[in-house]
């Protein structure tokens, strides 16, 4: 294996990173994230290359981590529409989908449901037929309004099969991607179907965003294979990237965690990202983030992912500030902080502008800017009431905690906090992200039900068909095969059944195909 | 809170319901969804306080039955609960003039509050069993000596099925093996009484304490005042007379499906001031026993409820994980779950727990005194 090239894309800043083979930092660079995000990639890759003097033809593995997708969510922008099918009729007509989505994500995505008879019952019985007239009398609906189709089916974690069959339909008549809930997430109807939802309106944005990033590369005669991080710390081949987009949302806080361990050396820790737009705090254990015990909120709704147990904050280095210094943001004005910001020659109070102003930072060739200290002082306090609360609230107990301090907008964080016993800044702190993307192994991971008769050889061919179907999985993100291993397999009940079902999860890792 | 249930409130009461859910009783988000749209449609909801009630009054307790694992997944169809309203008065020749919830734990507090916005009826602020409790039969209505009378199901196809059982276990009995042929869910409702019997039998005002639990636990105490998060379990025990039993770790788990229920238990390593000792808890749906180092902390009818450690939030027997950090508190039951009847009916005994009932006071009692 060659060198490998880790970038990562904040709403802000692009950060590049060159590893050797021992994973050792060769060089880092930052650069502004670009309206169109491709450019401020390639100008990453740029740096990175001469800085480090590695020769494109060196490179043979190139990651790419983005919280863009997360982004489009929580600032609803560049989201697709999408149209809804529910396959679950008569049952679930209770709470139909979108049921407690946030307005304005609503308005983003568009209201195009449709609640259609299917899907299947605990036990493995259709609760209704597909009607495919049905289907096609939606999609006639939905023609023209609707940039992809999320389908989802009651119990389809059991029998994918009406899922499929659907989503054939829908791709003949409508001709756009279409996102089947059983491949995205596990039990729960409404958090699979949130999480589908998604996945179908960030398919386009992570298609401009892939393709620029490909391109980039191809242009400067890196041949290397792209992968995309995910939300567990490993990646995924673009291809399969390109149908999950969804499964690159958690993989900011992911990679900066890692990135935090590997960097810094420390294996417990909580890890402070500071971005330009968020600030991300997780929970190093062991060298790995806190996976979240509940169900994730992803921009205001509920999703079943397993993902690392982050606490997102809007505060950055581009977050505005107003009323006078006692309104920290939350929104930011992102990637435009070097040309908005008061200290860049814009008309934008930022938290960057305010630790230039109290003097907690200075940035080569820009003066702080004029702030009266009223306005400066005020703001400074609210910062910092604001990261120590979030801190404290995803420290394991009320003892001092060791921080780890990350990413660019890492200037706005004050020396001195409550409840931290040591603050971090280790090299390289500004591109953990893009350091933690080129880390990654490969996974794949399954939820699936399975009828046994309850007997031990039942119950064994059923774990055996999970754990294959995580390696085939493993194997489709990219990972090569002969390095696969099945790193947990869980076996969950489903209770007031028959007896005879069984929730079996697999998750697999292997290495990068070399 | 105020006589009407509104959409704000139903957040907190969800919480407060999944405290007292002891972990099992399902999760109340996909009722608590359900319940907002239908006060959204229809308007908010009336609480009558269980004294309020008057002989002629007609109380139906609605509720969901079933797996948590299938009402996640297959919802109910909204048709289900005027489906079965309407089964009972049929079945009984009452017209019901209030709902009440069976259970105030988990789900099934949010079912008669979806149920009565619909129907556009009162809600009883009072349950049959103060808690979470797994089987139909583990209602103060059975230790007052009263019998399921009419029990209705209906399912989402509107399937009704309408059993007049000789008493609870046989009430249990039948709805189990009908709700396997209703795919693992259905709506139910049985014990619906004049109002007199429910005077007598409620256990009054556990919709206004699970509001007041989910208050507490949301950050804001009973004086109004605003709580970090660490201060939020000491708070919430304070309210409740109830004991921290321990923090700490999950370090083993082990879940298994025995005859319809999620069973197992759960190890935990004590972290902070529990540091150096040991906690198992063990649940079949709920958290019915919990030992300190081998020795008994509390156990059913008592109410074990698993929180997380940094968020106060509480956790179900589904959703604990290997890693989580957690504390768990002991409360208090209802006195009627105390007596002989009330310990034959939900008593360790019961569950096959080779232990004696020991009330949680106890324990917190030595644990001062260590």
């Amino acid at each position: 294996m060659g060198h490998r090239i880790g970038i990562d894309v904040g709403g802000t800043n692009t950060d590049a990173v060159v590893l050797d083979e021992n994973l050792t930092v060769i060089a880092s660079v930052k650069r502004p994230t670009t309206a169109d995000t491709g450019d401020g990639v390639a100008a990453a890759i740029d740096a990175v290359l001469e800085l480090s003097g590695i020769a494109p033809s060196q490179i043979s593995h190139a990651m790419l981590g983005t919280t863009h997708c997360t982004n489009a969510i929580v600032e609803r922008r560049g989201l697709g529409r999408v149209g809804i099918l529910r396959l679950g009729a008569p049952a679930t007509t209770a709470v139909p989908p979108l049921e407690g989505w946030p307005e304005d994500l609503k308005a983003a995505i568009g209201e195009h449901v449709v609640l259609l008879p299917g899907g299947f019952e605990v036990d493995g019985r259709v609760l209704s037929p597909i009607d495919d007239d049905a289907v096609r009398a939606a999609c006639a609906r939905m023609r023209g309004q609707v940039d992809a189709v999320a389908v989802v089916g009651v119990f389809s974690p059991i029998d994918e099969s009406q899922e499929q069959q659907v989503a054939r339909i829908v791709a003949d008549e409508l001709g756009v991607p279409v996102s089947a809930s059983a491949r995205i997430g596990s039990l729960g109807l409404l958090e699979r179907e949130n999480a589908t939802v998604l996945n179908a309106a960030l398919m386009q944005t992570l298609t401009q965003m892939a393709t620029g990033f490909v391109a980039a590369l191809r242009e400067r005669g890196i041949a290397a294979e792209p992968y995309f991080g995910q939300n567990d710390g490993t990646l995924m081949r673009l291809d399969y990237a390109l149908e999950f987009p969804v499964l690159t949302i958690g993989c900011g806080p992911t990679n900066s965690i890692r990135g935090a361990a590997h960097l810094s050396g420390i294996s417990d820790a909580l890890v402070v990202d500071i971005g330009g737009t968020t600030t991300d705090i997780g929970v190093l254990i062991d060298g790995f983030p806190r996976q979240s015990a509940h169900a994730v909120e992803i921009g205001g709704i509920r999703t079943n992912f397993r993902m690392p147990d982050v606490l997102s904050v809007g505060l950055g280095g581009g977050t505005i500030i107003r009323d006078e210094g006692t309104r920290v943001g939350p929104d930011s004005v992102g990637y435009r902080l070097l040309t908005e910001g008061l200290a860049f020659g814009g008309d934008t109070l930022t938290a960057t502008d305010i630790a230039l102003a109290v003097g907690a930072a200075e940035i080569n060739g820009t003066a702080a800017p004029e702030v009266t200290s009223t306005v400066a002082d005020a703001a400074w306090r609210g910062i910092r009431t604001l990261l120590e609360d979030s801190i404290d609230r995803m420290k394991p107990s009320a003892a001092p905690v060791p921080v780890i301090l990350v990413g660019g907008g890492g200037i706005i964080a004050p020396e001195v906090l409550d409840g931290v016993s040591d603050l971090l800044r280790p090299d390289h702190f500004g591109a953990a992200n893009a350091v933690g993307a080129a880390l990654g192994d490969v996974a794949g991971q399954v939820e699936k039900i399975y009828r046994v008769d309850g007997t031990e050889p039942g119950r064994r061919a059923a774990r055996a068909d999970a754990a294959q179907a995580a390696r085939e999985r493993a194997a489709e993100a990219g990972a090569a095969r002969e390095t696969i291993e099945v790193v947990a397999i869980e076996e969950l009940p489903a209770a007031y059944s028959d007896g005879q079902q069984v929730l079996i999860r697999a998750r697999a890792v292997g290495r990068l195909i070399g | 809170m105020s006589a009407f249930i509104t959409d704000a409130d139903i957040d907190e009461i969800a919480v407060g319901a999944a405290v007292l859910g002891t972990g099992g009783g399902g999760d109340p988000h996909v009722g608590s969804l359900m319940a907002k749209r239908l006060i959204r449609l229809h308007g908010p909801v009336r609480l009558l306080a269980v004294e309020e009630l008057t002989d002629d009054d007609f109380v139906v307790p609605v509720g969901g039955i079933g797996a948590p694992s299938v009402s996640v997944e297959r919802i109910m169809a909204e048709s289900e609960l005027t489906a079965a309203l309407e089964a009972i008065e049929r079945a009984v020749g009452r017209k019901p003039t209030a709902v009440m919830p069976i259970e105030v734990g988990g789900g099934n507090s949010m079912i008669p509050i979806a149920a009565a916005a619909l129907a556009g009826l009162p809600v009883v602020d009072g349950d049959a069993m103060g808690r979470a409790f797994p089987e139909a039969q583990m209602v103060t209505f059975h230790l007052a000596g009263y019998g399921p009378g009419a029990t209705v199901l209906v399912d989402h196809f509107g399937n009704e099925v309408v059993s007049r059982p000789v008493n609870g276990e046989w009430s249990e009995r039948l709805a189990r093996a009908a709700v396997v042929e209703m795919g693992g869910g259905a709506t139910m409702i049985d014990y619906a009484y004049g109002g007199d019997v429910v005077r007598e039998c409620a256990i009054p005002g556990t919709l206004t304490l699970a509001k007041r639990i989910g208050s507490i636990l949301r950050g804001r105490s009973a004086t109004g005042d605003e709580l970090r998060d660490d201060e939020r379990i000491d708070a919430l025990c304070d309210d409740l007379g109830a004991y921290r039993l321990f923090d700490g770790k999950v370090s083993d788990l082990q879940r298994e499906v025995d005859g319809g229920f999620t069973r197992g238990a759960a190890e935990l390593d004590g972290v902070g001031g529990d540091r150096g000792a040991t906690f198992r808890l063990d649940f079949q749906n709920e958290m019915l026993l919990a030992r300190r180092d081998g020795q008994i902390a509390a156990v059913t009818p008592d109410l074990i409820a698993v929180l997380d450690l940094a968020t106060g939030m509480p956790i179900t027997t589904d959703d604990v994980r290997y890693g989580a950090r957690v504390t768990v508190i002991g409360i208090p039951c209802d006195d009627r779950w105390r007596t002989p009847m009330g310990l034959a009916t939900a008593g360790p005994d019961h569950f096959g727990y080779d232990v004696d009932w020991v009330p949680v006071e106890q324990f917190a009692t030595q644990k001062e005194g260590r």
